[in-house]
């Protein structure tokens, strides 16, 4: 199984069978934004509270398969405490790693490189890329939070 | 309510060799993957080189258009594509199979047919669509689009436990129905539904009848007139056949009625600046250039079929059906959970299921590293998948090709897949 084993790392397991972050917030004052994967009907719910620009408290509910959960997880762990701004930037290194995102440099601001240095725990989702299917599962959670926090800062 | 169409002793009525079976299959041989073990055909049905032959051959000998040139070749275009549709009419028990075959692209289409067709002339805002909530969304869709532009109440029958629809208050849920739109077998539970029965009931309240034959007539022998509906649709790729044709048959008098759905060449008789009239059916549906090599793959799939029997074949699947779940059961007892009915006789040959604490996309992808293809997901029916209170399912499906070791590389890599994830 030397294929699978990229894909399903131990930490990505660790986060399906532990999720950090899960559950739900109060809204308001937190937001709450839906996503759903047609293909394989998993959703994802991010409730989130952004104060002063920073955010300061995220959860996550919803079902999904291991991937899109410990993604989910994991996204949780990354932005949590972050600024809304390196949140975003984040999100679009998460992307570029998944290979969505083929510039360096998007809307004028340069992603880092992908290592653990920069993407720390992250860096375990990189084995999807192997499984273009399943890169549907892992975004899932880290487009709903791009809808949480555009919701957060319009509000 | 009695089911007329679960027969029983099915066993003893015949038997088919597989392996046999499978090497007329070039996929089986020419698939860059080993082990290459494909449980779903209820997706999708591989195809027998007799069918991808009869495409070829189309296309080198004889590929003209139909209904139009007077030239040989054009003639002999339209005679295979005309064939083709009169053995599906056949194939199904079509009392007058030349007229009352309507090609389309897939059963999605046939439903959409059907309702923008017969639907859209019918029904009123005060009438009611009676479906299931076990239909594929191809029977649900529909409706509900039609719903959006003309307005009635879209009402659904509910499956109890074992997958078997409630029919205790069938006459309540019949008042003010226009159309019953029924599958014959659920693409997830198996099911076979009563649908004889439940036609003679509609029709005493004055409904018209349309059934979901899409998993049911690649398995099962089919006799439209026996069943006594309205309506049928069914699709190519499902039993041997290309990709990209279906059909729907309709009773003579109802296509008749029925307004035309999609305008081109073809589907008429006269076009002038101030309008156009239709053609005879079943040509006022097909507009434009149709699937032709597909016909003729269909009929040589329809050929394969019947050289080896729908008996045959329903025979075999029940019989590895029946080994699936008495393995599934024995090796996994209660971690695994399979839906629909308990009691195989009363199922096609399909098995949703889920593996206790593995979400079906992560069973599905193990699977495929063992060389197993199974379908992950909500199978395009939703209002089923909420019923069960599940996100998906995982399903297994068989066809005539499948083996007993097949059924037994399922369940090693389904133990794999729970030693994977424990």
């Amino acid at each position: 199984m030397s294929g699978l084993e990229d894909l399903y790392r131990e930490i990505i397991l660790d986060h399906y069978k532990n999720p950090r972050n899960q559950g739900t917030l109060e809204t308001p004052p937190a937001v709450v934004e839906q996503g759903y994967n047609p293909l394989c009907g998993d959703e994802v719910k991010v409730f989130l509270v952004v104060e002063d620009e920073i955010v300061k408290d995220i959860k996550i509910d919803g079902q999904g398969c291991s991937i899109s959960r410990s993604s989910a997880s994991l996204m949780s762990n990354a932005v949590k405490g972050k600024s809304v701004k390196d949140a975003q930037t984040t999100i679009r290194t998460f992307k570029k790693m998944l290979a969505l995102k083929d510039e360096d440099d998007i809307d004028g601001e340069t992603i880092e490189p992908i290592n653990e240095h920069t993407v720390g725990e992250l860096i375990a989702l990189q084995g999807v890329v192997k499984f273009p299917v399943r890169i549907k599962c892992a975004t899932l959670p880290w487009n709903t939070l791009t809808q949480a926090l555009q919701s957060a800062m319009a509000k | 309510m009695a089911n007329e169409l679960m027969v029983d002793n099915i066993l003893d009525q015949g038997v088919l060799d597989a392996q046999a079976i499978k090497n007329d299959f070039p996929i089986f041989k020419e698939v860059k993957q080993d082990p290459f073990v494909y449980l779903d055909s209820a997706a999708s049905s591989q195809r027998p080189y007799s069918v991808i032959k009869s495409m070829d051959d189309y296309y080198r000998q004889t590929h003209a258009n139909v209904h139009r040139g007077v030239y040989r070749i054009a003639e002999q275009a339209t005679n295979l594509y005309e064939n083709a549709r009169c053995h599906l009419g056949k194939f199904l028990g079509a009392p007058h199979p030349e007229l009352e075959i309507v090609f389309t692209k897939n059963a999605t289409e046939a439903f959409n047919l059907f309702a923008q067709g017969y639907g859209r002339k019918f029904l009123s805002p005060r009438d009611v669509v009676l479906i299931t909530k076990m239909e594929h969304h191809a029977n649900i869709v529909p409706w509900m689009i039609l719903k959006e532009q003309i307005g009635f109440e879209l009402r659904f029958l509910d499956f109890d436990d074992d997958g078997q629809l409630i029919l205790d208050d069938i006459e309540e849920k019949l008042k003010g129905v226009k159309i019953l739109g029924v599958t014959m077998a659920s693409n997830v539970l198996g099911t076979i539904n009563p649908v004889k029965e439940l036609t003679q009931m509609a029709h005493s309240v004055g409904a018209v009848v349309i059934a979901d034959g899409a998993q049911y007539s690649p398995h099962f022998t089919t006799n439209v007139k026996d069943l006594g509906v309205d309506a049928y649709c069914t699709t190519a790729h499902k039993m041997l056949g290309p990709t990209g044709i279906g059909a729907l048959w309709a009773k003579r008098s109802i296509l008749q009625e029925m307004y035309p759905f999609l305008g081109g060449g073809e589907m008429i008789q006269n076009v002038t600046t101030e309008g156009f009239t239709t053609n005879d059916i079943p040509h006022k549906f097909e507009a434009g250039t149709p699937p032709i090599a597909e016909a003729v793959g269909l009929d040589a799939a329809l050929t394969y079929l019947e050289g080896v029997s729908l008996t045959a074949i329903r025979a075999h699947e029940l019989s590895l059906l029946t080994y699936a779940m008495d393995l599934m059961e024995e090796r996994f007892g209660s971690r695994i959970k399979v839906f629909g009915p308990r009691d195989p006789k009363k199922r096609s040959g399909v098995i949703s299921f889920e593996l206790e604490g593995v979400h079906p996309h992560d069973v599905s992808q193990i699977l495929d590293q063992e060389g197993v293809c199974v379908r992950a997901g909500h199978h395009c029916a939703k209002p089923l998948m909420t019923s069960l209170n599940v996100p998906a399912t995982a399903r297994a499906s068989f066809y005539l090709y499948n083996t007993e070791e097949d059924v037994e590389a399922l369940v090693a890599a389904l133990e794999r897949t729970e030693d994977f994830f424990k």
